[in-house]
């Protein structure tokens, strides 16, 4: 038997309590809700499945789900593709200085708040905007781009594009090079070197930052609402507007836990992804 | 070692800092007890209640400080009535439908009517307005402005006559450009009002059915759902030329900054916000929460919530108004609030063209929020 080590223990205990306090505790009290009553827009203690049956039988929950996950998913995509070509620069094409320049310029962005940063794309977006108006001098547009789906994306790069960056840039960075030398001496063309030595090298950390991207994305009110104009509601929104309802609380909660669940779903699926062994069953 | 401005040497040495420290913190009770005489008032309010445009002059009369916490929509101000311990708010800002709920959950403390200029008010329905009361006749909200609901629009789009109709929602050249403000209550009332019903939010099944099938028609219409900031954004830079669900209260702002945007209540009328303070029973300032209610009633404190900077709105005393019309008949002139004018509140509703916003009386709330999650999603 082992025995406890105290040492390991006084710096894992404090990341173990904040956790319970704040994770585990309100995961289950969130759960709980979840079956609780409003009774004259008051919540009342119970074990009721009601709101279950009303979230799960409602078409809207279900359209609001599935275009939820599909912009996640298309968030967490672009993002990848978007922000590869820049890792890979800063990874592979850059000295040490300008990556850790690049780096920090990357980490500005999160000094300033996100809704504040989401409001200027609308200076940006906007059929007056500084988009249309260069559109405009050569006889396009305007285009609609705030209130659109293209809109709720670009709010949700400016979001998570930096961190994806980040992430992939590390991962590249950390790439065993010989790898990539042996490829390259032993003839292999550099589009093959990327797609069958450096991205497996990198797959973890590539993984590890499209699943943040897709976290980040599925979980954010303010793109979609400001950006995309609510319109269709992603899950995030349907939780406010079911609050709005007469205190349902509980309804909202039945949203989140549908959440949460599919996001354990789709990270620990990526944690397999990126941590499978090549050839391993 | 420092050195004075005097020229003189000043030695820092230890115990010159232990006398100060000590001299401090024998002082701080002190500083401490100066800084008491001064009230907090929390108050939960919609944006803008508890800023310096509207309680400043308050504030400095009465060393009073407010501590606001905004809310936008009444379930939002429910939800921090319930999220919070009791005794955290001592005064409620909130509206005819909401306050009814305060006074139903007995949350608020019942208020002398006799306090108040009541035969002032500028219509008799204020005097005993629904929601304010409870029904045995005892006053524990106190109105203290309204508004009115009906088609807002880009002048450059529309033209008055034009957007006089909710029909105008429809029109080909607005396709993509109707914004709704997201709230259901605002918005299903007016198509309500467009369905014909005299009392949008007391109908019937059938009725609250041709009301979904006309909602539902808009949505080819509609370019988004938006809460305040987003209205505002969306009215200011051009992107939605009307708007579904709101009034003067947000047009106003872009109006009084030159704007070219406005509201009329159109010919199948309008839906009136009416606010109201309550003072929460749990309270323990409410000697100075009273005062304060007092002054909202008083000639000044009708200019400043008509005037006031987060949004607009109209004076409900007859003292009120005429101040407003003295010191600013610009703002008295844009809202209406002059006899004679074609969009005088107090006439449109004598006139029948208002109905007071309530909640639905023949359906659930969470029907009708139901339908609007639905119609977000079609």
């Amino acid at each position: 038997m082992r025995r406890l080590n105290a040492y390991a223990l006084t710096f894992r205990l404090p990341i173990i309590i904040w956790q319970a306090i704040f994770f585990i505790g309100p995961l289950f009290f969130m759960i709980a809700m979840s079956f609780f009553l409003v009774k004259n827009y008051r919540m009342v203690e119970a074990f009721e499945f009601k709101n279950w049956d009303k979230m799960l039988s409602r078409n809207y929950v279900w359209d609001s789900y599935w275009y939820t996950l599909g912009l996640a998913a298309l968030s967490s995509a672009v993002a990848s593709l978007v922000a590869f070509p820049a890792a890979f620069a800063l990874a592979y094409r850059s000295s040490e200085s300008v990556r850790r320049w690049a780096i920090f310029l990357l980490i500005i962005p999160f000094f300033t708040s996100y809704l504040v940063r989401t409001f200027s794309w609308y200076v940006i977006l906007a059929e007056s905007g500084v988009i249309n108006a260069g559109l405009g001098y050569i006889g396009l547009g305007p285009y609609t781009m705030l209130n659109t789906m293209f809109g709720t994306i670009v709010g949700y790069m400016t979001l998570t594009l930096p961190l994806v960056v980040i992430l992939q840039t590390v991962s590249l960075a950390s790439a065993d090079r010989s790898l990539i030398q042996a490829s390259q001496n032993l003839g292999c063309p550099p589009w093959r070197t990327i797609f069958a030595v450096i991205l497996p090298a990198a797959k973890t950390g590539l993984i590890v930052a499209a699943l943040f991207a897709f976290i980040l994305s599925f979980g954010d009110f303010v793109a979609p609402y400001y950006l995309g104009g609510s319109k269709p509601p992603t899950l995030p929104i349907l939780i406010i507007d079911t609050t709005k309802a007469g205190q349902q609380w509980p309804r909202a909660a039945v949203v989140a836990v549908i959440m949460m669940v599919t996001l354990f779903v789709v990270a620990f699926t990526a944690i397999f992804l990126a941590y499978r062994k090549r050839g391993s069953k | 070692m420092t050195k004075g401005t005097s020229g003189e040497t000043l030695a820092l040495t230890k115990r010159t800092l232990l006398q100060t420290s000590a001299a401090a913190v024998l002082s701080a009770p002190f500083v401490n007890r100066a800084w008491a005489d001064t009230v907090e008032l929390n108050m939960l309010g919609w944006y803008g209640t508890a800023e310096p445009d509207m309680v400043g002059a308050f504030e400095e009369a009465n060393n009073v400080k407010f501590v606001p916490k905004y809310y936008a929509g009444g379930d939002n101000m429910l939800a921090a009535l319930a999220q919070n311990p009791p005794g955290t708010f001592d005064i409620i800002h909130t509206d005819a439908e909401y306050a009814k709920l305060l006074i139903a959950n007995e949350l608020v403390m019942e208020l002398n009517p006799d306090d108040y200029p009541m035969d002032d008010l500028l219509h008799e329905d204020f005097a005993k307005f629904a929601g304010h009361w409870d029904d045995d006749g005892n006053l524990f909200s106190l109105i203290s402005r309204f508004g009115h609901l009906g088609v807002s629009y880009n002048k450059d789009a529309l033209s008055e006559k034009e957007a006089s109709s909710y029909d105008s929602f429809w029109m080909p050249k607005l396709k993509g450009k109707v914004g709704h403000f997201d709230w259901h209550l605002p918005s299903l009332g007016q198509m309500s009002l467009l369905a014909g019903n005299a009392n949008p939010f007391d109908i019937d099944d059938d009725a609250w059915e041709a009301v979904q099938e006309k909602t539902m028609s808009l949505k080819p219409q509609v370019g988004g759902y938006f809460d305040f900031g987003g209205t505002f954004a969306g009215l200011k830079n051009g992107e939605m030329l009307a708007m579904c669900g709101i009034g003067d209260w947000v047009t106003g702002i872009l109006e009084r900054d030159g704007a070219p945007v406005s509201s009329v209540v159109p010919e199948e009328g309008g839906i009136q916000w009416t606010e109201s303070y309550s003072i929460v029973k749990t309270s323990e300032k409410k000697d100075m929460a009273l005062k304060y209610l007092a002054y909202t009633m008083s000639p000044e404190g009708q200019v400043k919530t008509a005037q006031m900077l987060g949004y607009p709105g109209h004076c409900v005393t007859g003292a009120g108004r005429a101040l407003l019309q003295k010191e600013d008949e610009a703002e008295a002139k844009r809202s209406g609030q002059i006899k004679g004018h074609k969009n005088e509140p107090i006439a449109l509703i004598d006139d029948g063209r208002i109905s007071y916003r309530d909640i639905p009386v023949q359906q659930d709330l969470e029907d009708w929020n139901d339908f609007w999650s639905e119609y977000k999603n079609a």
